[in-house]
């Protein structure tokens, strides 16, 4: 939030020239029939995504020619906003001349930067680029239609925000490399969840399989788990610097029991670790004297150098100890 | 020409009002709660407009109008002061209120929902409107409140408040409603129907923006919302915004004044504009005609999207509104819509339309030609009325989700 948040975005104000063009005068709006398009040897292929209930629905057709499976003509209908005619018509228009197996590959980014006045400017407000998706999701569909084959084989990764395109293995990597810990940087490093929001957690605007609160908290639990594992294996191999907090103080008592105590119990004192702070140079391990080392004379000199000293030389060069 | 149909939402400021609250900005400028002249200087005419408050809404001298900044200031301060003397000091812990009400009471339901209280939300039925048996069957002895809309600024549906106020006198429960749309559209008199508290709006009938009241019953208790220099008897602190009270008085004495002829007057344009769209073929309109406001009407074209139709329309300048979740910031479906639940389309396809007392008849004409070419527009691209069947197995059930 700030200055420019104060007074709400004019939604339509936001939408490109072509959008708004487009949005008054569609190109490929229309239908092809099917005794038409036998009539000039060509297969039809009529799809629809959506549905009225639900806000917004496209039906799709495509008259191929079965020979090379070129598209040779597209034409749309649609029941939606602004934003969803003009998608649904750049989506025709894209398709038109290509295979099938290339209007395959046409994602709703496409569609969107082809709506675009200039390339670096959105075409759409964020909240209005899930009425994009539809486009993708039909063509898929369409192309399943045509080769007999589920729209879904032609996923080959699982898609967890349609607006940005961005998957599920993609946001588990930009999470692990960057140590994200909020949804608001996962959508600044990856664009994910910064459109219509569905994909960022349950109760949006449409149900989704995989949300990206969880896939945070799982993400980090999972980086949790392997820092942990790495700190027992540093453990294990005595790297005291890389150890976990609990496993430094073990590994000082240890040491303490082994070499130190002994001789602090016999002048009828003791010593215990209060706590370890990690600093870039140094290790600071904080101690409190017991019994009749407590104001000893010698415990802030050749007491405190010889735990020091044998605490260096048995886990590390980096420690300081300091009696409070 | 342009055409203003969105009278629901604001309403233009009526010129006479705009002139009455002229003198109030740089002529008599003081502070009504000073001592000398410049400060009393005020006190006529906003004991003018405060007696036209009274008198408008049929409220008692025992009972006290407490000028606002706004409807949602008067509809917080009752939520949030009945919470804090009632739940949090009393022994009460639960309020009832409908789904279909403004974001100013569904939201602080929220908010004290998530301090503890029990909320209940009341659902409609087929015409928008909350039945008062309804209400009745879910008041405990722990209800400290009981909110219903005296009409829906969506579907312009009038609730049985009459009804809804004498069960809550009988069960001894506070009664509040958000009168924001009836009040200068509809008879409101607080002599013959008991409410304890009353929200109103001064935008919503040709006042200024930025000025709302609230009627409290019988000088009753409830804490202040604004803690400050004890203005309006201590009930409201803040500098009285005299020339807004101004304008509000003058604005509720002209909406009042010979309200059933000028009522009768929108009402005939509504009917005449909403029997034109009616011959549109697949469409409806949401509630009975005989108990809505005489100014709404809320239309479902199949297959015609919400915003696409609010696009077409402004195009040829008429200014509507539409519940789509589609023209929303978030995309967020209407909570009103989908309460009617007579299907979800209507949650797409509503348009609504709302009339004032300076829509004129030629505005009408305009508008009833330019709604059918839009719509004629719109559902020639509409796949709803698509002629070619899609190929087998390229059918859609129902709302489906995208593919993974």
């Amino acid at each position: 939030m700030a200055k420019a948040d104060m007074l709400g975005a004019s939604l339509w104000d936001a939408y490109s020239n072509k959008v708004t063009t487009l949005m008054n005068n569609p190109q490929h709006q229309g239908e092809i029939f099917e005794a038409d398009a036998e009539s000039r040897g060509h297969k039809l292929i009529v799809a629809d995504f959506g549905a009225e209930s639900c806000g917004d629905a496209v039906r799709l057709y495509w008259e191929i020619d079965p020979s090379n499976d070129m598209i040779i003509n597209s034409k749309f209908k649609s029941f939606g906003c602004g934003t969803a005619i003009a998608s649904s018509d750049v989506m025709t228009e894209l398709c038109i001349g290509k295979t099938v197996q290339e209007a395959v590959k046409i994602t709703n980014i496409d569609v969107e930067m082809a709506l675009r006045d200039t390339p670096d400017v959105p075409a759409v407000p964020p909240q209005k680029m899930h009425c994009s998706v539809m486009a993708y999701d039909v063509i898929k569909k369409a192309a399943g239609l045509y080769m007999g084959v589920e729209a879904s084989s032609f996923e080959t990764e699982i898609i967890v925000c349609e607006c940005a395109r961005v998957s599920l293995g993609t946001l588990r990597e930009v999470i692990k490399l960057n140590d994200l810990k909020t949804v608001e940087q996962i959508t600044d490093y990856t664009k994910a969840g910064g459109f219509c929001k569905s994909c960022i957690k349950p109760g949006g605007h449409e149900a989704r399989e995989w949300y990206l609160v969880d896939i945070l908290a799982d993400t980090r639990k999972e980086m949790d788990e392997e820092k942990m594992k790495l700190a027992a294996d540093a453990g294990a191999n005595g790297k005291f610097e890389e150890m976990t907090l609990v496993q430094q103080i073990k590994a000082v008592d240890a040491i303490v029991d082994e070499n130190v105590r002994q001789f602090l119990i016999m002048d009828g004192g003791d010593m215990e670790v209060i706590d370890i702070k990690k600093g870039d140079d140094y290790i600071d391990i904080y101690i409190r004297y017991l019994g009749a080392c407590n104001g000893c004379s010698s415990s802030s000199t050749g007491t405190l150098y010889a735990i020091e000293a044998t605490l260096k030389e048995k886990l590390s060069s980096k420690i300081r100890v300091l009696p409070i | 020409m342009q055409v203003y149909l969105d009278n629901n939402a604001t309403t233009m400021v009526d010129p006479k009002v705009v002139e009455a609250m002229l003198p109030y900005f740089s002529e008599i400028y003081g502070n009504p709660n000073s001592l000398h002249k410049f400060g009393t200087a005020s006190h006529p005419a906003l004991r003018n407009a405060i007696n036209k408050m009274y008198s408008a809404i049929g409220a008692s001298d025992a009972d006290d109008i407490v000028f606002t900044s706004c409807a949602t200031e008067s509809n917080n301060w009752v939520f949030q002061s009945v919470w804090i003397d009632h739940i949090v000091n009393g022994d009460k812990n639960h309020i009832v209120t409908t789904e279909v009400e403004h974001p100013s009471v569904l939201a602080t339901c929220k908010f004290l929902e998530e301090q503890g209280v029990k909320v209940t939300y009341l659902p409609v039925n087929s015409e928008g409107v909350v039945e008062a048996h309804t209400v009745k069957s879910f008041i405990t002895e722990k209800t400290a409140l009981v909110s219903v809309m005296w009409a829906s600024n969506e579907t312009g549906m009038i609730f049985p408040i009459k009804e809804i106020g004498a069960i809550c006198k009988e069960k001894g429960v506070l009664f509040h409603t958000d009168g924001v749309q009836a009040v200068g559209k509809i008879p409101v008199n607080l002599s013959e129907v008991h409410v304890d508290f009353m929200s109103m709006s001064a935008h919503k009938f040709h006042g200024p923006k930025g000025i709302g009241a609230l009627y409290i019953r019988n000088s009753q208790s409830l804490s202040p919302l604004m803690h400050g220099g004890a203005h309006m008897g201590g009930r409201r602190s803040g500098t009285l915004n005299v020339p807004y009270i101004v304008g509000m008085g003058k604005a509720i004495e002209l909406a009042t004044a010979n309200m059933s002829e000028i009522m009768a007057k929108i009402r005939a344009k509504r009917d005449r504009l909403e029997d034109a769209l009616l011959e549109l073929s697949d469409t409806f309109v949401v509630g009975n005609r005989e108990n809505r406001t005489p100014n709404t009407i809320l239309i479902s074209i199949r297959g015609v999207e919400g915003e696409g139709m609010l696009w077409d329309l402004n195009n040829g300048q008429i200014g509507a509104s539409t519940g789509s979740a589609c023209a929303s910031e978030d995309l967020e479906a209407n909570t009103v819509m989908l309460a009617i639940g007579a299907d979800n389309e209507l949650a797409h396809t509503g348009i609504r339309l709302s009339l004032s007392r300076f829509t004129t008849d030629a505005e009408v004409d305009y508008t009833i030609s330019h709604f059918k070419n839009a719509v004629a527009r719109l559902r020639n691209i509409s796949s709803s009325f698509a002629l070619q069947k899609p190929t087998a197995g390229g059918e859609v059930q129902e709302c489906e989700l995208h593919h993974h």
